[in-house]
């Protein structure tokens, strides 16, 4: 049976030895590091190579701030439930750590009020931020650009201005996020109602607009280059610096499609500032509520970003609830 | 083992073998085909199965409106049967009244005996039609039938006073668009415990305090959602404030100080939960959602559910939580020992208007009114 052409992003897992690290024969760190191993299931995501992992002193640091994190989570859920596992099971999506109650302001609050709440949310600041360091850590003994590490810095932004930033702007650590799978939504859902409705929130529009945006960037890019893929088109870096006949086929198509088109470049950089100002963006959004603006409503009528509302409801042209159930 | 006894022909065999089709990719298409035609066709013949329909409750363009399965929204509540209509004796005047024939009748003695036996059947059809009369009245004989020894009576007796309260000074709510007011069966359905009454459960946690122990737990009372328990006996009962908008783009201040906090507004939104689940609609029912707090985009139906918080608040505080001090351990919340409680749903049972609109007041006068019962009214 003939196989499909072949390229990096064929099915065809090829085994050969691990691949260790960037010289000729690419065994750079082989004898500086444990062995690799390789996965059948990872292959058919990924490169099929698992390994090897450089954990450092900042990824150990790292997951153990962020374990003991989780760990203060779980066991004040189980303390919730009265250390019952099959309830812990059960209520597993509705539990939750809270912040504080809004009377302790920005005061250190009873353990069983948000006190571990704190403590947790400290172990998360400092496991978020050894891992931030690890990137670029890792970047550099690479020595490569540091564009990770700052695309990371940004979630870390929006992150920071949830949890850091904007309680202590409004005095209160009770406004940050709760911990648990259906409280952190309904922090969304009733931080959106409470401050007029965020939709009107120009930075909360920009936020969408790139995280759509790189949704959609994403799709045609990918799109692409799996479509020239068969002229090579894959080997992006090669095509960067010596544009052949993908580059002009894709090139060309985006032309024929929209007028314009993205280099073989560009189109990185494109896809890396949307997909950072997605966060970075919607963290000022954020950062802005109930600091500088209070209804985001009644703000955007004010400065003429939504209409105001003329007053003709119309109600008889509504249908009556008779009607609705046949009883008309 | 069958090719034993069944073989197709040695040419048959080898004419396949020598004759390789690729039969798989056209039995996909035809078979994908095939079955789309039949299931367009049966959609022509046999209509949407899942068909729906709206009540627009807005302007063109806000999306406001409230969608439902015809199926489940023509169907007619099956209580509406159950309702007991029994047309009154007309007074011709110089009749006993109860009060001069029975002992003790201090709430219902205005009325001329037939019409009274008459409304204690009813009340028995109502709340207690497998109990009968004994259950307010005991199992003496007729003679003990003034006793106030049993506390289902003592009960009895105020909530015809509360029902005369709500069609007497809530009619703005109760018959906002038509007559419909209520009686005992509009909450009783024909049981002595209507259902939809509620107990306070806050706080649903032992080891936490505050904030973090009234919410976040699937109970009853938050509708099995991570929102708080205790909206219903804050609002509903406790009188606190409902409304957590700034009406300015600017109210400087501090959450839960100075102005209304996160948790606010997650107890405001299960309050609107249950509000939207008991009346089976959704929040543009009440609301342009795009400005919930807006006084000017709300739709009539806001008013008539504000006057309902207002009405509800009352007979939680005037009537149902003093007559705890009379009810047995047995009728008493499960955690506080508190006394049972009504919410919106314990009327509505999840239609927008409760029996779907039927006028249940109109035999009734005696329930409409605290004063002496007016039976020339027009009905």
């Amino acid at each position: 049976m003939i196989t499909e052409y072949q390229n990096i992003f064929n099915q065809v897992q090829i085994r050969g030895p691990a691949e260790m690290g960037t010289d000729d024969y690419g065994t750079l760190s082989g004898d500086r590091t444990k062995g690799a191993g390789f996965s059948s299931l990872l292959g058919w995501l990924g490169n099929a190579q698992l390994g090897p992992v450089n954990l450092g002193m900042a990824g150990v640091v790292s997951l153990a701030s962020g374990l003991l994190w989780f760990n203060i989570i779980g066991f004040n859920m189980l303390a919730q439930v009265d250390w019952s596992i099959p309830e812990l099971i059960r209520q597993l999506f509705w539990l939750a750590l809270e912040p504080p109650s809004p009377e302790y302001g920005l005061r250190f609050p009873p353990l069983d009020d948000g006190g571990w709440y704190l403590i947790a949310s400290f172990f998360l600041l400092f496991s978020v931020m050894a891992w931030w360091y690890r990137s670029w850590q890792l970047a550099a003994e690479q020595k490569m650009g540091k564009h990770i590490f700052w695309a990371f810095g940004s979630a870390i932004w929006l992150f920071l201005v949830l949890g850091l930033f904007r309680p202590i702007l409004m005095g209160s650590w009770s406004e940050a996020v709760p911990y648990g799978i259906f409280p952190h939504l309904d922090w969304t859902t009733a931080f959106s109602i409470r401050y007029g409705n965020l939709y009107y929130n120009p930075f909360h529009c920009l936020s969408i607009v790139f995280l759509y945006g790189s949704v959609l960037l994403f799709a045609m890019h990918g799109g692409t280059i799996l479509a020239v893929a068969r002229y090579g088109g894959d080997r992006e870096l090669e095509q960067i610096v010596d544009r052949g006949t993908a580059t002009e086929r894709a090139a060309l198509f985006w032309r024929w499609t929209m007028g314009f088109n993205a280099t073989m470049e560009g189109i990185h950089r494109w896809a890396w500032w949307f997909a950072v100002l997605t966060p970075l963006t919607g963290g000022i959004g954020i950062l802005l509520t109930g600091t500088v603006v209070d209804n985001w409503f009644i703000w955007a009528q004010e400065h003429y970003f939504a209409p105001t509302y003329d007053g003709s409801f119309g109600y008889e042209s509504y249908g009556s609830y008779e009607a609705f159930i046949g009883k008309e | 083992m069958f090719e034993k006894w069944f073989r197709f022909p040695e040419w048959f065999s080898e004419w396949n073998a020598n004759n390789p089709t690729d039969y798989y990719g056209p039995v996909i298409v035809f078979g994908a085909l095939g079955a789309g035609l039949i299931g367009l066709a049966a959609l022509v013949v046999l209509g949407q199965p899942f068909a729906t329909d709206s009540l627009q409750t807005g302007p063109r363009g806000t999306g406001m409106s409230r969608p439902e399965f015809v199926r489940s929204v023509t169907q007619p509540d099956p209580d509406i049967e159950e309702i007991v209509s029994d047309e009154p004796f007309i007074p011709e005047g110089g009749e006993a009244l109860a009060r001069d024939i029975y002992e003790n009748v201090p709430v219902l003695g205005e009325l001329t005996e037939d019409n009274f036996l008459r409304l204690m059947n009813a009340i028995t059809l109502w709340v207690s039609p497998d109990e009968g009369c004994a259950y307010c009245h005991g199992d003496g004989d007729v003679e003990t039938y003034g006793d106030d020894s049993l506390y289902t009576k003592v009960v009895s007796r105020r909530m015809i006073e509360m029902t005369r309260n709500i069609n007497e000074n809530w009619d703005d709510h109760v018959s906002a668009n038509g007559e419909v007011g209520v009686t005992c069966f509009t909450c009783h359905r024909g049981e002595p415990v209507p259902s939809g009454i509620w107990y306070r459960v806050a706080p649903v946690t032992n080891a936490t305090s505050g904030w973090s122990a009234n919410q976040n737990l699937a109970t009853e009372i938050s509708q099995s959602t991570s929102l708080p328990s205790d909206a219903l006996e804050k609002y509903l009962a406790d009188f606190e404030t409902i409304a957590v908008h700034d009406l300015e783009s600017r109210v400087p201040g501090v959450p839960g100080r100075d102005v209304p906090s996160i948790q606010d507004t997650e107890r405001t939104y299960a309050l609107m939960n249950h509000f939207a689940n008991s009346l089976g609609v959704n929040c543009v029912f009440c609301h342009n959602s795009r400005a919930f707090y807006d006084g000017a985009e709300v739709t009539p139906q806001w008013s008539i559910a504000s006057l309902g918080i207002a009405m509800v608040q009352e007979l939680n505080t005037e009537f149902l939580i003093p007559l705890g001090d009379e009810l047995p351990a047995n009728r008493l919340g499960p955690v506080h020992a508190d006394a049972p409680k009504l919410a919106c749903n314990t009327c509505h049972k999840g239609y927008q208007r409760p029996l779907q609109g039927a006028n249940v007041i109109a035999d009734w006068p005696e329930l409409r009114t605290g004063e002496a019962p007016v039976y020339d009214r027009a009905r």
